[in-house]
């Protein structure tokens, strides 16, 4: 017999005194928590990812090329990996050599890179995450892992989402997604959260709404 | 469940050594009381907290009661994603099976990520036999790793060490592993964490294999799920070409959507956070991105036993936070080396003795590990009622009866050592259904009561060494209520 028939076998005896069909799982819990505006689940996600230590800068789409200049320049960054999808006026304004996301390049080749620009699939408010699932301005998952330094680009108010469960609907399955909340952080020592362990040390989020005021939206 | 640390004493034994190390007892002090009142504020701040538990458990109870049908679903789905299915039912097949697989790769050596599963299962030892090196990669891992220590928390596996003894554990052992400490390397929480990164990022840069267990696996979909905070996790799962999981069979969801309930009540229950700082999922292998090779090793190795309790399997629900852990008084004193298993503390109190049997001396004493004062269940995320557990387990213990093992069904003799327990059980017994045996008896010791020693002699001495022998009353309560016809009038 192999193992996987004596285990389910093993299983079935175990659950011999189990019998009848059980209802559905009882969800009484909220899809979201509290009732907020558009900007003010903006404004929550702005405040709980600034809880973790993720540094949050607020542009329109105009200011965006000149915001994530000026953030590598005041890194001192002279080589950014971007994803291949990435939009190209994104990296307008700097001078940091563009190292491609491709199949080929080793973890020691992304180790020399100094920093790494992506958008991001989604973002939770209530948690202070942001979800990155692939998708071509985000790249492999490596990327965003090996660098010290990570900008992350949200478009807000359409990428945002109050809470888990609403992030979970936005997501595919099948595709790989990492979930980050703040930067590499570590509780190992006494309990107590320390910020930079393996990832990115340093994380910055682009929060950026369209040229237009964005009371659009909430009329 | 092999992983009994060999010639471990017995729970109270080891934990009589470990209330006398003051260092150990002022370590956990200082964490457990850190992250309760955190866990406390981060639970408060969702208001469907109490909802969202009960969920958990119905999602959980629903899995088992299923369980064979999800196992074969997760199976399916991971397959058809592009990964291979492994299942081992116990320890030593699990071992031969990632060994074998590492083998295959040529491979030397392997990074890990923390993982509960393989460190039951002493994966390491079984890799080291075999010529194989694993680096741990968990910070607190590390730190149990190069101080050829042993874990004391689920969580935090070096949470017996302070900070110091973290820095003289670097300064001496990293050398020996790889990269050796920076010079001059202080006590601070954030140099320590520097001196990790830099010692282990080496090792993952050439890691070929990976090694990692998982928090949740999604039966329709063959996602798998790992929690955690360092990124350690996200080198083992992305860089190397090879990766393999060896999950327990009860870490099965049944839907995509099941993860909302887990990912808000998880983070909250282990470090206290909104959102731990890194989740992974990936389901099977994704071309370009990530290992192109995946092994899922599903793991029983007593699991099956347990479900075979009525009620014990609530053990099962079990995710591995460690809130019970963290307000347990038991645990805070006496540590997590004392429980003699890589499950410490409440939870490990029930899921020890039932993975591994209640043969063992340790086993057979861990269900009294508690004061049953139930702080474990309020915090418990899937609301196991570990209390109900223990007291059923102790009764199992004194009375022996029938149990699962290795699949068998097997009659269990009374363990040793509670022949006055049992003695003194049966004597109750007789009397209560003899009234007038009691009667005489109660106006005995009411009569006699002056006379009553202090503490009970022969094998009684150990009971009441700890607690003070309750009064006698100067009447019998029968009496009164007769005497007084049941306290009317005011009578006394």
């Amino acid at each position: 017999m192999s193992s996987r028939e004596r285990i389910l076998g093993r299983v079935r005896r175990a659950l011999a005194d189990v019998r009848g069909e059980d209802g559905p799982v009882e969800r009484a819990y909220l899809r979201e928590h509290g009732e907020r505006s558009v900007e003010e689940t903006v404004d929550l996600l702005a405040e709980n990812l600034a809880d973790y230590r993720a540094i949050v800068h607020r542009c329109t789409e105009g200011e965006l090329a000149v915001v994530v200049g000026r953030l590598l320049a005041e890194r001192g960054a002279k080589k950014v990996v971007t994803p291949a999808g990435l939009p190209v006026d994104w990296l307008a304004a700097t001078d940091a050599e563009q190292v491609p996301d491709h199949a080929e390049s080793t973890p020691d080749e992304l180790d020399r890179v100094d920093s790494v620009v992506t958008g991001c699939a989604v973002a939770v408010a209530e948690t202070g995450t942001i979800v990155l699932d692939g998708g071509p301005d985000q790249g492999r998952r490596r990327i965003t892992l090996v660098p010290d330094h990570h900008i992350c680009v949200v478009r807000v108010p359409d990428q945002v989402v109050s809470s888990v469960p609403q992030a979970l609907d936005r997501l595919d399955p099948t595709r790989p997604s990492t979930w980050i909340s703040g930067p590499s952080a570590t509780s190992d020592i006494e309990l107590d959260r320390v910020e930079g362990v393996h990832g990115p040390r340093t994380l910055e989020v682009v929060l950026v709404s369209g040229d237009r005021p964005s009371t659009a939206a909430e009329s | 469940m092999s992983g009994t640390f060999v010639g471990m004493p017995a729970f109270p034994a080891a934990a009589h050594e470990a209330v006398n190390n003051q260092t150990l007892r002022g370590n956990l002090r200082h964490a457990t009381h850190t992250i309760r009142a955190k866990r406390a504020k981060a639970v408060a701040e969702v208001s469907d907290w109490a909802a969202l538990r009960e969920a958990g458990k119905q999602i959980k109870d629903h899995t088992l009661r299923h369980l064979d049908r999800y196992l074969v679903q997760l199976e399916e789905s991971v397959t058809a994603a592009g990964g291979t299915v492994h299942w081992a039912a116990d320890a030593d097949e699990a071992n031969r099976i990632v060994t074998r697989l590492v083998k295959e790769t040529g491979e030397p050596e392997v990074v890990k990520v923390k993982s509960m599963a393989t460190q039951e299962i002493g994966l390491n030892e079984a890799l080291e036999a075999e010529g194989i090196r694993a680096y741990e990669t968990d910070l607190a891992e590390l730190i149990v790793q190069l101080g050829k220590d042993r874990p004391s928390h689920i969580l935090v596996p070096a949470i017996h060490r302070n900070r110091g003894e973290i820095r003289d554990i670097f300064r001496r052992e990293m050398g020996e592993w790889g990269r050796p400490a920076p010079e001059g390397l202080t006590d601070t929480p954030a140099e320590l964490a520097e001196a990790a990164r830099l010692h282990l990022r080496e090792k993952f840069l050439r890691a070929k294999v990976g090694v990692s267990g998982a928090n949740f696996m999604v039966a329709e979909t063959g996602t798998l799920v790992v929690v955690e905070s360092e990124g350690n996790g996200r080198m083992c799962l992305t860089l190397p070409e090879t990766l393999i999981s060896v999950v327990g069979i009860e870490k099965i969801v049944p839907t995509w959507r099941d993860l909302e309930v887990f990912l808000q009540t998880l983070p909250r229950s282990s470090t206290a956070e909104r959102m731990n700082p890194y989740t992974s999922m990936w389901t099977g292998t994704t071309d370009g991105d990530g290992p192109q090779t995946f092994h899922l090793v599903l793991l029983d190795n007593g699991r099956t036993d347990t479900l075979a309790d009525e009620v014990g399997r609530q053990a099962l629900r079990c995710i591995r936070c460690s809130a019970c852990l963290n307000v347990c008084p038991v645990y805070e004193r006496a540590g997590g080396h004392a429980y003699g298993s890589v499950y410490p503390g409440p939870i490990g109190a029930i899921l020890s003795p039932q993975l591994r049997g209640t043969q063992s001396e340790i086993d057979a004493s861990l269900p009294y590990a508690s004061s049953l004062c139930g702080a474990c269940y309020e915090v418990c995320p899937v609301a196991i009622d570990i209390p109900e557990v223990l007291v059923h387990l102790r009764e199992r213990v004194v009375e022996g009866g029938e149990a699962v093992r290795n699949g068998n069904k097997v009659l269990l003799k009374p363990a040793k050592g509670h022949a006055a327990e049992r003695a003194a059980m049966r004597a109750a017994r007789w009397a209560f259904s003899h009234p007038a045996a009691l009667r005489t008896g109660q106006r005995l010791a009411s009569r006699s009561r002056r006379l009553h020693p202090r503490t009970l002699p022969g094998p009684g001495r150990a009971w009441s060494g700890t607690r003070d022998l309750p009064a006698v009353p100067a009447e019998p309560f029968r009496d009164w209520w007769q005497r007084t016809n049941g306290g009317k009038g005011g009578a006394k």
